[in-house]
């Protein structure tokens, strides 16, 4: 592990333009903590010599003076956004020798912006997962412990954010369906940005649940979240949610100044289950932003209990419409045949051996949701209850121009310790109504647990409005302070 | 509403997914943890409620109806796990 291993994106862009460091020599060190993170299992693919070449363009751009913030700095790109002519996986065994033809949206904006790929990194099965524990290649061990034990990296985004706290990349691209950025950030003490639906084209992104899922940076600060968001960002005509609004400078909104805004305060965020270390951090959180000069307000969503069950009608049952895909016919694993099978043997045994267990749970719920007599019951009440949703935030932010509370119920958890499903899924009860809201969010690191793990606060924003939430978090993160980093005990 | 051993079969099958015959109880009792707690949706009043059918407000682009892309054929094959004469290969489906 060198210095260089410790660089920000802005630290990097900075030297890299002075021509202090090269690209080269950047990525290099990537390239040599990658090799040494292998107890780690973060990378499914690991693209050294692509890093390379992709290093000396990127230096050979700087030399010509026609450089852009992210040239030269490596990125980790979460294993579902797919990449031309390097294996996709989506953590699933489905597509374990799928090579796309085709690069998605977002990290083509991150080439075309001078970043290096590192490689593909491990995640929860089709982002399926809290824990990273579904994933078909083996979990993630978070870079943080518990003494010796190991935790979790939270999930799905668990590769993602392991290899930013692991100092291996300075950043790396996550998703978001209901909370898939936002929780594994708080589980690593990383900053974790899911901006505003249809803020980044989801083309080429390997889908989960369309109408949620959302990409965005992973970094190790405000400011180079604004930066990574900047490059990844954009209208795209082959993603029609896609939002045709201009992509503003995000790190020129990173003012510090917050006097005179409005922080919001849902009081249905606070239980009594909440354990004390998260409440005070809450607290300190406001207090942090009251003498910034922010007003701090009392604000309610009153339908913040339903939010998570709703959650888990909707995704499912976009799940089982997206994965329906997974025929084994134009593309992923398909079954070895018996003689004597048909289509339909094909169908069901292939998808019977290329998906896991909590994949499969979820496409069985998804497909009674939506089956003929429980639609109205379950799908239909479900969108409504969504729109209750919306209407508690757009109320809200009628009063307020963000809100706070935690990221996450908790810290990182050991391997194995949440067997039951509802047990996982609530992981994502601070961080799923916004995701049915389509709304920006952003989780920084605040403060460390009783047991030395890392805590989360989030962020939330209006639509399009990344600009406040980034400068709240930004005001936040000097205020927090949070130096802590990971014993370096992989290597 | 609860999940009997047949419903699973019988969602399995729209799903196409093999279940095997000693996952059907064990599966039928994970669903119906997940299903009796999203039971509790119903006590919401949704009378008059639209269902959300965009998550943000915004206007669909039109564009020029005019071919853009294509002529990928060996693109989209090559990740096919059976392709022949320049076709997706399947089982036999007639008789």
């Amino acid at each position: 592990m060198s210095d260089l291993n410790e660089l920000s994106i802005a630290e990097a862009r900075d030297r890299l333009a002075a021509r202090d460091l090269s690209a080269r020599e950047l990525v290099q060190a990537s390239i040599a903590a990658m090799e040494a993170a292998k107890p780690l299992n973060i990378f499914v693919t690991e693209t050294p010599e692509r890093a390379l070449e992709m290093a000396d363009a990127a230096d050979a751009r700087l030399k010509a003076g026609d450089a852009k913030p992210m040239t030269g700095i490596p990125v980790a790109v979460k294993d579902l956004f797919c990449t031309k002519d390097v294996c996709t996986t989506a953590g699933s065994h489905m597509l374990e020798s799928f090579t796309p033809p085709y690069e998605s949206t977002v990290t083509a904006n991150l080439w075309d912006n001078g970043a290096v790929m590192l490689g593909k990194v491990n995640m929860d099965e089709f982002a399926m997962g809290s824990s990273n524990e579904t994933s078909a290649y083996g979990p993630v061990k978070n870079p943080w412990r518990l003494g010796e034990t190991d935790t979790v990296p939270g999930g799905s985004s668990g590769g993602s954010v392991a290899a930013v706290a692991g100092r291996i990349a300075p950043c790396a691209t996550g998703s978001d369906t209901g909370g898939s950025i936002r929780q594994p950030a708080a589980f690593t003490g990383t900053v974790g940005l899911k901006p505003t639906y249809g803020r980044c084209s989801r083309y080429g992104m390997v889908a989960f649940a369309s109408s949620l899922d959302q990409a965005g940076p992973i970094t190790r600060s405000v400011r180079d979240a604004a930066i990574m968001l900047g490059a990844m960002a954009g209208h795209d005509v082959k993603d029609s949610t896609c939002v045709d609004v201009p992509v503003p400078d995000y790190e020129a909104a990173l003012t510090g100044d917050i006097r005179g805004l409005k922080i919001g305060i849902p009081k249905e965020y606070h239980s009594a289950d909440m354990p004390r270390e998260i409440e005070d951090m809450w607290q300190q959180g406001m207090a942090w932003l009251r003498d910034a000069g922010a007003q701090i307000v009392d604000i309610s969503l009153p339908h913040t209990k339903y939010a998570l069950p709703t959650y888990y009608i909707v995704a499912p049952a976009e799940a089982s419409s997206n994965l329906a895909r997974y025929d084994g016919v134009r593309y992923g694993h398909r079954a070895q045949l018996k003689s004597g099978d048909g289509l339909t043997e094909m169908y069901e045994e292939t998808r019977a051996e290329g998906f896991g267990e909590e994949v499969k749970r979820r496409i069985l719920i998804g497909t009674y949701v939506l089956s003929a007599g429980y639609y109205d019951a379950y799908y239909l009440k479900a969108q409504k209850i969504r729109t209750l949703i919306a209407d508690d935030f757009r109320r809200a932010y009628k009063k307020v121009d963000a809100i706070l509370t935690p990221t996450a119920p908790s810290a990182a958890f050991g391997f194995g310790a949440k067997q039951d499903p509802l047990a996982m899924y609530m992981n994502d009860v601070f961080t799923v109504p916004a995701s049915l809201a389509g709304l920006p969010g952003i989780s920084i690191p605040a403060a460390l647990s009783a047991e030395g793990l890392p805590l989360g606060l989030q962020i939330l924003g209006r639509a399009f409005d990344e600009e406040t939430v980034l400068k709240v978090a930004g005001v936040m993160e000097d205020a927090a302070a949070f130096t802590a980093k990971p014993k370096t005990w992989w290597s | 509403m609860s999940v009997d051993k047949a419903t699973v079969k019988r969602i399995a099958k729209l799903a196409r997914i093999r279940i095997d015959e000693d996952r059907l109880d064990p599966m039928a009792g994970e669903l119906n943890n997940i299903l009796d707690w999203v039971e509790q949706l119903s006590a919401v009043d949704t009378d008059g409620v639209k269902p959300m059918t965009s998550v943000v407000d915004h206007c669909l682009h039109w564009r020029a109806d005019e071919v853009t892309d294509g002529n990928k054929r060996d693109d989209v094959l090559s990740n096919a796990p059976d392709a022949e004469f320049g076709f997706f290969a399947v089982p036999k489906v007639i008789e």
